[in-house]
């Protein structure tokens, strides 16, 4: 029998059992779409974290104050010590590595902000020039904070997009005066709104010289230093340079804590695949039931063909071909429904990327290559024992059709 | 061409033996017209069963064409039965799926017959037997007579040397029963072997030779004149 009859021939009798043909291509392909949305967003949380993540900015070492100890109480606890807080001198000293090329020290707190009969709490970032560059945040007018002194305690501020549009409307702040707590700031630029990154949202924050904040929040100690590597490889020499000169500026006490953004990214990542994994497996899960329906109904048809077998023996038909016959039936089925799966699959995936056009929705190639391996091996699996058990039937026993 | 050595079949119903032939002796040539006569029960239908491939002997031999057929496996008896042997059934066996056309098409496509050749065959069949306006039909749209057709043009398909024909008039009324038996007849001038299952004594007696079994034997064995 030629290959391209054998699958006429299969074809013809899926066609001639509509509705149970349909039905188990549903099943195939609700099994196979489920396989590759799932995974699709999956996948897409894990690039949206991603992408979040280097809007924070690239090469970054981040330093805090204090040091997480997994290993019991630390030596300074039992003192009684509180660990040593980051100055601002810590920060400036930092730029001695090579491996370093710029710095942001970083001091928060929450103060009012107020301008005439208007007033509102605001999250204060005390920090630098640099913050601009290395945050990767842009200006919407005016300057940001000048890139002279870190020690100098100037008053002037930068307004976020919307503490701009609270306290002057539509106009811009630019030039004007406003209070934080008991002082006068003069606002000299606003930034453009970029909404929310992190649960940070930087349209709600007034960024000072870090010397003012410190005088505004009486403080001396940074809440971060911003460490930008020169370049990707530079990172990890960075992290090592920027342990060994604090822990020298302290007294050889380890109470900083430094982590490269990339070993948090991978954190992250391997997070967000392995949950990817773990959506996709239960949506495998689907398939494989599936496939356990495509058994089921090629059982079903077997037993309803009974006759048509016993005629094929009686015409010359070998076991052999009877077997290869049922077993095209079922591959072409998951073959179809896989086919309908991955357009239901990828069009579901249009769908979202229109709802939600910040997450960048894609089904991975593996999650769709096994998807559609696996649709293809429970329908290939599943068929051997009903085409088994069609080949093996007695021919006089089944054209009497019993 | 066919030879039938001591054959005996048996099945076991139950815990019981059933013996359906017993130590069958027979020899049919080539453009016989056999028919086989009995009240059911007799073996009559095991009988074809075993000449048709479809079934082995308990003990015995068979050859077909000099060769011995019974320990073939079951790859060599289907193309045996491919090539040598059309089956006539009672209840047409028609795929009810596929048209005429293709019915006729079936043994040809299973044996892998070339795309053209396979065409010109069908067409002429369908000519033969005049079923060319018929041919796009599925069977539920034809006649019983129309159906029995086909299926004999499916079983001349192959041009076998043998044709089995298990009560093929049994399904239909007499003109049209009388038609196939024509149709068959008219095949045994072609040099087709024709074997007939019937328990019609009227239609039993059109053969040349005549077999009458009781209790699996064959009793008598009448060579009419005819």
């Amino acid at each position: 029998m030629k290959f391209i009859d054998v699958v006429q021939f299969a074809a013809a009798s899926l066609r001639g059992s509509r509705a149970r043909t349909l039905l188990m291509i549903l099943a195939m392909s609700i099994g196979v779409a489920a396989v590759v949305v799932l995974t699709a967003l999956g996948e897409g949380a894990r690039r949206y974290v991603i992408n979040q993540f280097s809007s924070l900015g690239t090469n970054l070492v981040l330093v805090f104050p204090g040091r997480t100890e997994t290993a019991g109480i630390g030596p300074g606890m039992l003192l009684g010590q509180i660990p040593r807080e980051l100055s601002l001198d810590d920060a400036q000293a930092l730029l001695r590595s090579r491996a370093v090329g710029r710095i942001a020290p970083l001091t928060i707190g929450s103060s009012q902000i107020s301008r005439n009969a208007k007033n509102r709490e605001v999250i204060v970032l005390g920090s630098t020039y640099n913050l601009l560059v290395i945050r990767h945040m842009s200006l919407g007018q005016g300057q940001f904070l000048p890139a002279g002194d870190v020690h100098s305690s100037e008053s002037i501020c930068v307004l976020g997009a919307k503490i701009n549009r609270e306290l002057f409307g539509n106009e811009s702040g630019v030039g004007k005066q406003i209070r934080l707590g008991d002082r006068r700031f003069r606002v000299i630029g606003v930034m453009t709104s970029q909404g929310e990154s992190m649960g940070f949202n930087t349209d709600e924050i007034v960024i000072v010289p870090v010397a003012s904040a410190h005088i505004l929040f009486n403080t001396s100690g940074l809440f971060r230093i911003l460490v930008e590597a020169r370049s990707r490889d530079t990172i990890e020499q960075a992290k090592k340079d920027v342990e060994i000169i604090l822990f020298a500026r302290h007294n050889g006490e380890k109470d900083v804590t430094v982590v490269t953004q990339d070993a948090v990214l991978a954190t992250f990542d391997r997070i967000l695949r392995a949950l990817t994994l773990a959506v996709g497996g239960i949506a495998a899960i689907s398939l494989a039931v599936a496939g356990i329906l495509i058994m089921n109904v090629m059982l079903i048809a077997v037993s309803q063909r009974v006759q048509e077998i016993g005629l094929l023996k009686a015409l010359g038909a070998p076991a052999a071909q009877i077997r290869n016959l049922f077993f095209t039936e079922a591959v072409l089925l998951s073959g179809v429904g896989s086919a309908v799966g991955l357009i239901l699959g990828e069009a579901g995936v249009l769908v979202i990327a229109r709802i939600y056009p910040s997450l960048p929705v894609a089904a991975p190639w593996w999650a769709v290559l096994a998807a559609i391996f696996i649709s293809l091996g429970t329908g290939i699996l599943f068929s051997v024992w009903p085409a088994r058990s069609a080949a093996r039937l007695d021919p006089v026993t089944a054209l009497a059709g019993r | 061409m066919i030879e039938l050595l001591n054959i005996s079949r048996s099945f076991t119903v139950g815990d019981q033996q059933v013996t359906a032939l017993r130590d069958i002796n027979l020899n049919i040539g080539a453009g016989d017209y056999v028919s086989i006569m009995g009240p059911s029960g007799s073996g009559k239908s095991t009988l074809l069963n075993l000449i048709g491939l479809l079934d082995r002997p308990t003990s015995g031999v068979y050859r077909i064409d000099g060769g011995n057929v019974t320990d073939l496996n079951d790859e060599q008896q289907a193309r045996v039965r491919s090539e040598k042997i059309g089956f006539v059934f009672q209840s047409f066996h028609l795929v009810p799926r596929l048209s005429a056309r293709m019915n006729i098409e079936l043994p040809l496509m299973l044996a892998g017959v070339a795309v053209d050749q396979r065409r010109a065959r069908v067409e002429e069949l369908l000519k033969n037997y005049g079923l060319t306006d018929r041919a796009d039909h599925r069977p539920d749209q034809l006649s019983g007579g129309q159906r029995q057709r086909v299926a004999i043009a499916r079983a001349t398909s192959m041009r076998p040397s043998v044709l089995l024909a298990d009560e093929p008039t049994g399904n239909l009324d007499q003109t049209t029963g009388r038609e196939v038996i024509n149709l068959l007849e008219q095949l045994t001038e072609q040099n087709v072997t024709l074997i007939l299952v019937t328990h019609d004594p009227a239609l039993g007696s059109r053969a040349k030779r005549q077999l009458h079994m009781v209790d699996g034997q064959i009793v008598s064995l009448t060579e009419s004149s005819r």
